[in-house]
């Protein structure tokens, strides 16, 4: 039975409808006579409590209201990648063709294009057993992607009576039925699964293997493995978008889904002009015929804001069950929590922290939740993951805020942004000694089988490095730098060339966006090796205005930008050069130590 | 506002700050425009807030101030707030909320457009990319400024953002182009001297005629401050994509709308967020930041300066906190320069142009310009360090390097970031003086900047 009630109340995004016994929670529902899509939040008697995802601006009370017996949900099929979708999949492209530049209400739209058609490969045949999840067939999405065509997870297994040959067809055309005792069931190119239902898998696997994001400060030092979860929080000014972007356009998945949930209306446009333009160096194909973005900005709707989490976390979820590593990133999950926040305070629930309902941390365990390395259902077996990325935007850039208190209760990778960093322009912002990486032990394998076996313990004393510099300027702050022994002002030294040759990192530079992993560790091992030979300098006797003066240093600081990927044998130059030079100094020292001798 | 027929009431239950709630109503809608008459015949405005059967919450934005319970009618109109919008709208004068202030007619409208809007599609925006040449250094050097950005001055009690943003207004062009401009300037609870410097500085270049004034000073009703960035706002978005002018708005100052919208929110007893502040208060904010920018396909453009004065100089408070995760950066005024009387006391480090890095380099501007303007932060922000340090240790305990980043230091905020109020540099200028300040640091200290850039433009030995 569909609930048909009429509008009581309506305060914002939030009405009230009464005759709605009949509704179930979260059902979508159509409200007023524009049929604007609502989603039932609660119910008391036979009065529903509806969050609205469009601009209520001229909703009577009076009007109706009416169930449509469906969760809300998306549709999961060919067509998804290269598209613009906002909060409750609805393609923003569509809605510009048929209410200009400016996103007016109740525009009916498909998620995908339902008549084009894709050249269908079966992988199964007749009479072949398939259950939940497994794979129909193939057809070529984009360029780069191949999709596979899935029995929805939630079908009964059983044997296949029919499946379409290899052919064109369009993704409403049945291509295969199954029989499960006399049950006889249809299946098309898609499905609809419900937003806030994660997609079920066979097994769970550990995330072993990082995900590669070319970028230095996270490869290195504070890696996130493919199935993991990570935040990034900053305030604003610290670079959160940049760096998810970057991940974005670098990181070594097959699919990326970007929600823009409650941002910059220009950063999403951002993606559109630039991912067609840019290419994915290991496929060499635009990088738009992996993305999907979801974009719920700012000024749109907040309900459908809250909604767009879900949205782009099923999407990846269906992508990972064809066996792909998709990574999702979530720009900014403190706006989700403040929408939850404002239907929260509509529907005049007891808050917790700074006015967000109690159930912030269970709601972010939930999301966080759906991150992982898994074993997707049904035949043939195939590995596919979710990274999960979530940036938090902290008021006043106050970590202890509840967002970010309870987000890091549920992630393993924290990049923190640190405000002061960016007033002097290093970036990306991570702070070193704030951040933390829950993967280094895990991925360290990985390194070790495909880039070198000295990943691990160049990090280490790279970072120790670091770690001493911090103590130091404690000291050098109250005292200035010529209180400290020469070694220690060394280790200032090369901390400084660490965190402009190594951590600091220009997205807009061409050469220096990307970083390879082998680049990477190169990089590091001339810093170290540099440390070192210094130290032996030293205490030889060379003194520290000749280390600071050698011009390997500028080199070496400029080999980021200055050395790009296909010539990295340039490197081993720098290594030599850094020995030259010592050996140099080491004659000089040897020198006038002589003069000294013969004075 | 043209008369509408509408259905009148006379019933009020309740009247509470700028609130009043109205009962009997059969046919009222949410965000409805109300027009209401108090006993002597007086007309005042409002909006619905909050409509169930029967009962109406509805915003009035004159204030409550003389509405008794009797006697006072309230007309729903039908419809929501609507601006009247034409080319004759230039070079006249508003009140805050749209009505004539000049005692002039009212203009012909073209058409009448919903105060609100509707959020621009970002698959039809256009990204921003053109240059505007402010001829101010420290903007264009560091802080560069493109067509369609939205670019706040977060500034304090006192200090010169209106100087500044009058400099602004008067010299922001793109080099090479003669465009249609037009400045669209809404006063929200500013005082009289402040709008008034402001028409008087458009005035003196000539440039009145090209804008639009929207004036809802101190003295003027609270509630108001609602509405005026709205219709100033209408009234952008139509100059600029209907006549496709590139529009400057000028919004000041934010700090009190919020304070507006925290009155209404703690009036209907909704649970707050920080400071008070209602937990809206970011989508609200974006609901007005984000009409700015460019369309596929048109002219025109929207480039907005919002700006906010930070409650005890804390750049941590709500309103510039949300303020800054929405805009496209913020341009940070500094008390410490102020005193020490450098104008614009920019305070580089804390200030930022997201979208600089679209608008320069090759083919915009300078091959060069990014990496000056990030070797010109990284510079200053040693120099801030060098300074803390010297100020325990003496000038006799800092090596040689340090040394001279305190001179730069000096240099960079004499040479380069001060300049006189009605001093318009050009972009080459600009960066002269930056590689001035660059080179006197040893050569090696650069490394922001490639190798081929220091050679051609490095002057120290």
């Amino acid at each position: 039975m569909v609930a048909k009630g009429r509008i009581v109340w309506v305060s914002g995004p939030a009405v009230k409808a009464d005759g709605m016994s009949a509704a179930k929670m979260y059902e979508t529902v159509e409200v007023g006579e524009s049929k604007l899509i609502g989603e039932v939040i609660r119910l008391t008697g036979d009065v529903a409590f509806i969050q609205v995802y469009e601009s209520t601006s001229g909703l009577k009370p009076g009007e109706p209201v009416v169930g449509t017996g469906q969760p809300l949900s998306v549709l999961l099929g060919p067509g998804i990648i290269g598209k613009i979708y906002d909060g409750i999949q609805r393609p923003l492209d569509e809605i510009a063709s048929k209410s200009g530049a400016f996103i007016s209400r109740g525009v009916v739209t498909t998620p995908v294009d339902m008549k084009k058609k894709y050249n269908f490969k079966p992988s199964v045949k007749k009479g072949d057993q398939v259950g939940p999840g497994s794979i129909l067939g193939t057809v070529q999405e984009t360029p780069l992607l191949t999709h596979s065509i899935l029995v929805p997870p939630n079908y009964p297994a059983g044997k296949l009576t029919d499946i379409a040959g290899e052919g064109d067809y369009d993704i409403e055309h049945v291509i295969a039925t199954t029989d499960k005792g006399g049950e006889k069931v249809s299946l098309k190119m898609y499905h609809k699964w419900p937003v806030r239902k994660p997609r079920p898998y066979a097994e769970r696997y550990d995330p072993t293997v990082p995900l590669v994001t070319g970028q230095r400060v996270i490869d290195t030092y504070f890696p996130i493995a493919k199935g993991g979860t990570g935040a990034i929080p900053g305030g604003f000014g610290t670079g959160k978008t940049v760096t998810l972007h970057q991940i974005a356009k670098w990181a070594d998945s097959k699919v990326v889904v970007y929600i823009g949930c409650g941002e910059r209306g220009n950063e999403m446009t951002e993606v559109l002009v630039e991912f067609p333009h840019l290419i994915d160096p290991r496929s060499n194909r635009p990088l738009m015929e992996r993305t999907v973005l979801v974009a719920n900005t700012s000024n749109m709707p907040v309900a459908a804001r809250e909604a767009s989490i879900y949205t782009g976390a099923t999407m990846a979820e269906y992508y990972r069950d064809m066996g792909y590593d998709v990574v999702l990133v979530a720009d900014s999950t403190s706006r989700w929590a403040e929408a939850l926040r404002e239907m929260s305070g509509r529907l005049e629930e007891m808050p917790a922290e700074e006015g967000y309902p109690s159930y912030l941390a269970s709601r972010l365990a939930e999301f966080y939740e759906r991150a992982g390395r898994v074993k997707a259902l049904g035949s043939p077996d195939r590995a596919g993951s979710v990274t999960l990325i979530g940036a938090v935007s902290p008021s006043g850039a106050d970590f202890t805020e509840p967002v970010t208190t309870h987000t890091m209760r549920f992630i393993k990778t924290f990049w923190a942004l640190d405000t002061r960093l960016a007033y002097s322009r290093h970036y990306p912002s991570i702070n070193w000694m704030l951040s933390y990486s829950g993967y280094l032990d895990s991925v360290s394998k990985w390194w070790q089988e495909n880039v070198t076996g000295e990943w691990y313990d160049l990090r280490a004393e790279s970072y120790h490095v670091l770690q001493r510099e911090d103590k130091l300027k404690e000291i050098v702050r109250l005292l200035g730098p010529e209180a400290l022994p020469d070694e220690e002002k060394l280790v200032l030294e090369v901390a400084r060339m660490i965190k402009i040759g190594i951590l600091q990192q220009n997205s807009f530079d061409k050469v220096d966006t990307y970083c390879s992993p082998q680049k990477q560790v190169k990089l590091v091992k001339l810093m170290v090796k540099f440390y070192k030979e210094a130290q032996k300098a030293l205490k030889a006797g060379t003194s520290l205005a000749d280390i600071r003066a050698m011009p390997i240093i500028p080199a070496m600081l400029k080999a980021k930008f200055e050395i790009p990927e296909e010539q990295l044998a340039k490197l081993e130059d720098l290594d030599r050069q850094i020995d030259d030079q010592f050996r140099k100094a080491a004659e000089g020292a040897a020198m006038t130590e002589e003069a000294k001798v013969v004075a | 506002m043209p008369e509408t027929v509408g259905v009148e009431y006379t019933k009020v239950a309740e009247i509470k700050g700028p609130l009043m709630v109205i009962d009997g109503i059969t046919k009222a809608s949410f965000d409805e425009l109300v027009e209401i008459e108090t006993v002597d015949g007086e007309r005042r405005l409002g909006k619905v807030l909050e409509v169930g059967f029967g009962k109406a919450i509805v915003q009035v934005f004159e204030g409550t101030t003389g509405l008794s319970i009797t006697g006072t009618k309230a007309k729903f109109l039908g419809k929501t707030m609507e601006m009247p919008v034409s080319q004759e709208l230039l070079g006249r004068v508003f009140d805050g909320l749209g009505r004539p202030n000049d005692n002039l007619p009212d203009p012909i409208a073209d058409k009448f457009l919903d105060v609100n809007g509707e959020p621009m599609n970002p698959e039809r925006r256009e990204y921003p990319t053109s240059f505007i040449q402010t001829g101010v250094s420290v903007i264009d050097g560091m802080l560069t400024l493109v067509r369609g950005q939205k670019l706040p001055i977060f500034s304090g009690s006192g200090m010169p953002h209106n100087i500044l943003a009058a400099q602004i207004a008067r010299q922001a062009a793109v080099v090479g182009t003669k465009e249609d401009f037009a400045v669209v300037f809404a006063a929200i609870g500013v005082q009289y001297s402040e709008a008034q410097y402001f028409k008087r500085s458009l005035e003196e270049s000539g440039a009145l005629r090209r804008s639009v004034l929207f004036l809802n000073l101190a003295d003027d009703p609270a509630i108001e401050r609602i509405i005026t960035p709205r219709v100033a706002l209408t009234v952008a978005e139509y100059l600029a994509f209907d006549l496709g002018m590139h529009v400057l708005a000028i919004l000041t100052d934010m700090t009190n709308y919020a304070e507006a919208l925290r009155e209404i929110s703690a009036a209907r007893e909704e649970v707050p967020g920080r400071k008070g502040y209602p937990g809206y208060l970011y989508t609200d904010l974006a609901n007005n930041y984000e009409r700015a920018g460019r369309i596929k396909g048109k002219n025109g453009s929207v480039t907005q300066v919002p700006i906010l004065s930070m409650p005890a100089d804390d750049i941590t408070h709500p309103i510039p906190d949300l303020t800054g995760y929405i805009t496209e950066g913020q341009i940070v005024l500094g008390r410490d320069l102020f005193r020490k009387g450098i104008y614009p006391p920019v305070d580089v480090l804390m200030s930022l142009s997201r979208l600089m890095k679209d608008g320069v380099g090759e083919g915009k501007t300078r091959s060069d310009h990014m990496e000056v303007g990030n070797q010109m932060y990284d510079c200053y922000s040693r120099a801030q360090e060098v300074r803390a340090l010297s100020e325990i240790v003496g000038r006799a305990g800092l090596t040689g390097v340090d040394l001279k980043y305190l001179d730069a230091g000096d240099m960079f905020e004499q040479h380069f970031l001060k300049q006189a109020p009605d001093e318009n540099r050009a972009l080459d200028e600009t960066l002269g003086r930056a590689w001035d300040v660059l080179s006197s640091l040893p050569e090696g200290e650069l490394t922001k900047i490639k190798e081929k850039h220091v050679r051609q433009h490095y002057k120290g030995k």
